[in-house]
């Protein structure tokens, strides 16, 4: 276990930056994940973590311990790249031993360690076999094995489910989340993919070009995006948002959109005349007759218990998610009903989400 | 009327049996959408409507006719792949028009020139028209491929997997454009994907394959709600129906149910003190908007949704209610109500 910290660190490669001062603590014993699209800065942040890249300028800590300039192999640090890759021409138990071997341990103490990995991994009884015949999570399991074995302080990750197909993955996002609360690790993980990191993370950071764009809880990044950036970046299907032209007054409760007023959180500022963005959940969306907010649906995607039905208005397009058992036709002129307490509103310029009484209540987590 | 048919087609490439016995009829204007994993047979059945390749038994119909014996070009057929395939020296109007100017069909250009310009709408991408295809994005360009065949009126569109290579967010794009663009033309569209989302969303009808032979097929609500087998019910679902051994359960379950199929939305939890069997809360995974929380029944894992405000910590302990469960016998067919085969 290990808190890893990282204070206002930078990196830049010749005219590009690619990691702008970052700030933030991965607590002992949290599963971390670092959130964004390709090109975020999100492995170089990482990889300056693992000591596989020099910041230009700035701390990390490791317990309190200041490794900004020590190399990798100086750090207790294990870092996992795609989990595939394993020597194909060893078995199970030499393939786990590697890392072991490769620095001097004693016989016994490399036999002690494999098989307690093995039974941690719940693979004990392939120890001698040979990882060519292994089946898909039988060979994840292997090279993880690789990585706990050493029992390192902390654990890098590096979008390790990349190559897996969408069911495999969500099996291994269980197991993984799983193995570190059983070895009690502390673990950063990368991924792009949104749904991994809210499955696994007790603390998410949402990258973009190269900054940290919000730290939090899954729920309260879901519940409470600090940006459209992350307000589109979150859920499947993400955020819907209405522009408005509008002049905003501290304690406004409601903004007008198409004439239409719709109720949201109490506002807590100021703004003069200029274009803000009304942000919506899918699952907050609701169809009501008597609605003047009116918009006509374009498609409807069943799946399953509900449903996914678009609908366009004059300010922009909403989704909705609503019980499968609704009729919809395509075509049709709906009125909707957003539901108030969940609503987020964002400078539309800057992206950045307006203070409200929705920002300002309790945090979860 | 069918507008394309298989009769009891089988193929086999060497000891592989790759399509066996299958019989499929996709009306005028429908979507019809294959599902199933890698080496079910889906892009197979694609290939021999085709004329890519022969069957070793069985006819293939398109528009009343038997075209088994025809090659490619003779069948009114559109092929749209996996990976877009386009000119990188024309131009995106010059691509849309290319298949309009192969000599077999000699359309005149002024034709073309309305048949591009109203597919490029249709497409969104009427502002591209006078772009080379390689300064596209690639969503641009996996338009300008399903728009090139999209300028012919085939009577069958074939699409295999057209939308795989996108980006998450492109293809839920795409997918809806998809489908108001097969409604607004009526196009008839048959559509191999092993993405549930894309069958689910898109399909009129269903056909979910397994090694070579098509298991059920079905409008997406049928194949949801009544799978014909366990194996059918695990192919649709996010996260995977729960299949529970039926002695889990006690012994109020109809005879002959061996497996008790019970999608994550239809299993409630209650505080432990409740009617129903006691679960162990093992992992609660945040998703925003729900929550899927794994639990142990005695050894066997399960998933189940919870609102996100309802209070649950691993180590709780639980009892739960089941609706809805669906019932399966030894060999994983789907049992009715009453533990007889049925469509309860």
């Amino acid at each position: 276990m290990a808190e890893i910290k990282l204070e206002t660190v930078a990196k830049t490669f010749g005219t590009f930056t690619a990691v702008k001062g970052v700030d933030f603590t991965v607590d002992h014993g949290s599963f971390f994940v670092i959130l964004g699209p390709s090109g975020c800065g999100k492995t170089t942040t990482l990889r300056m973590m693992a000591g596989l890249e020099l910041p230009t300028s700035g701390r990390i800590l490791l317990d309190s311990e200041d490794v900004t300039a020590l190399p990798a192999s100086a750090r207790d640090i294990a870092f996992v790249f795609q989990l595939f890759a394993l020597y194909p021409h060893m078995n199970v138990r030499q393939n786990i031993a590697f890392p072991l071997r490769c620095q001097n341990y004693p016989r016994a103490e490399i036999r002690r360690s494999v098989e307690e990995t093995a039974r941690l991994l719940r693979i004990a009884h392939l120890l001698d076999r040979r990882v060519g015949g292994l089946s898909g999570g039988d060979r994840q399991r292997v090279a993880l094995g690789r990585a706990i074995v050493r029992r390192p302080k902390a654990f890098l990750m590096d979008e390790p489910l990349g190559a897996l197909d969408s069911e495999f993955r969500r099996l291994m996002c269980g197991e993984l989340r799983e193995l570190h609360d059983r070895i009690d690790a502390t673990t950063v993980y990368i991924t792009h993919d949104q749904l991994e990191a809210m499955a696994m993370a007790d603390r998410i950071a949402i990258m973009n070009q190269g900054r940290v764009e919000q730290i939090g809880t899954p729920q309260e990044i879901y519940d409470r995006p600090g940006s459209m950036f992350v307000a589109d970046f979150i859920g499947a299907p993400p955020m819907s948002f209405l522009t408005v032209q509008a002049t905003l007054q501290r304690g406004d409760r409601s903004i007008k959109v198409d004439g239409a007023p719709v109720e949201m959180p109490q506002l807590f500022e100021d703004r003069a005349e200029g274009s803000f963005a009304l942000g919506v959940r899918p699952e907050n969306v609701s169809f009501a007759d008597a609605s003047s907010l009116r918009g006509h649906v374009i498609g409807a995607e069943y799946l399953g218990t509900t449903q996914i039905v678009t609908v366009t208005t004059a300010n922009g397009q909403i989704k909705a998610r609503l019980p499968s058992g609704n009729t919809v036709r395509v075509g049709e002129t709906v009125g909707l009903a957003l539901r108030p307490d969940k609503l987020s509103l964002f400078d539309a310029i800057s992206g950045l989400a307006l203070p409200s009484a929705l920002y300002a209540g309790d945090r979860d987590g | 009327m069918a507008e394309v048919a298989l009769l009891d087609v089988s193929k086999s490439f060497g000891a592989v049996e790759a399509v066996r016995g299958l019989s499929l009829s996709v009306a005028h204007g429908e979507f019809v959408v294959l599902l199933g994993p890698t080496g079910a047979g889906k892009t197979t059945t694609l290939r021999l409507i085709a004329g890519l390749e022969r069957p070793d038994q069985g006819d293939v119909v398109i528009q009343g006719r038997v075209v088994t014996r025809e090659i490619p070009a003779e069948r009114d057929v559109a092929f749209v792949f996996q990976q877009y395939s386009l000119y990188p020296h024309l131009t995106v109007y010059d691509n849309l028009a290319f298949p309009l100017r192969s000599p077999a069909r000699r359309t005149d250009e002024k034709t073309i020139r309305r048949r591009v310009q109203q597919i490029s709408e249709l497409l969104h991408i009427e502002s591209k028209l006078g772009n080379r295809a390689t300064a596209l994005s690639g969503g641009e360009m996996q338009r300008v491929a399903i728009g090139r065949a999209l300028v012919r009126e085939p009577a069958v569109y074939l699409m295999d997997e057209p939308l795989s290579s996108l980006d998450a967010k492109l293809r839920a794009e795409l997918r809806l454009e998809l489908k108001r663009i097969q409604r607004e033309l009526g196009t008839t569209i048959l559509y191999v994907t092993h993405d549930q989302i894309e069958a689910m969303t898109m399909a009129d009808r269903i056909g979910v394959m397994s090694e070579g032979a098509l298991i059920q097929l079905g409008t997406p609500r049928e194949i949801y709600e009544r799978p014909n087998s366990a194996y059918v019910a695990g192919r649709l679902g996010s996260p995977v129906i729960n299949l529970i051994p039926a002695e889990l359960l006690g012994n109020t379950l109809p005879p002959r149910v061996r497996t008790v199929g019970l999608r994550t939305e239809h299993i409630r939890i209650s505080p432990a003190d409740g009617p129903g069997p006691r679960a162990q809360v093992h992992w609660v995974e945040h998703l925003g908007d729900q929550n899927h929380v794994h639990l142990k029944l005695a050894t066997h894992s399960l998933v189940t949704l919870a609102d996100p405000g309802q209070p649950l910590r691993a180590g709780d302990q639980v009892s739960l209610e089941f609706e809805s469960p669906l019932y399966f016998d030894q060999a994983g067919n789907r049992l009715g109500t009453d533990g007889l085969r049925g469509h309860a």
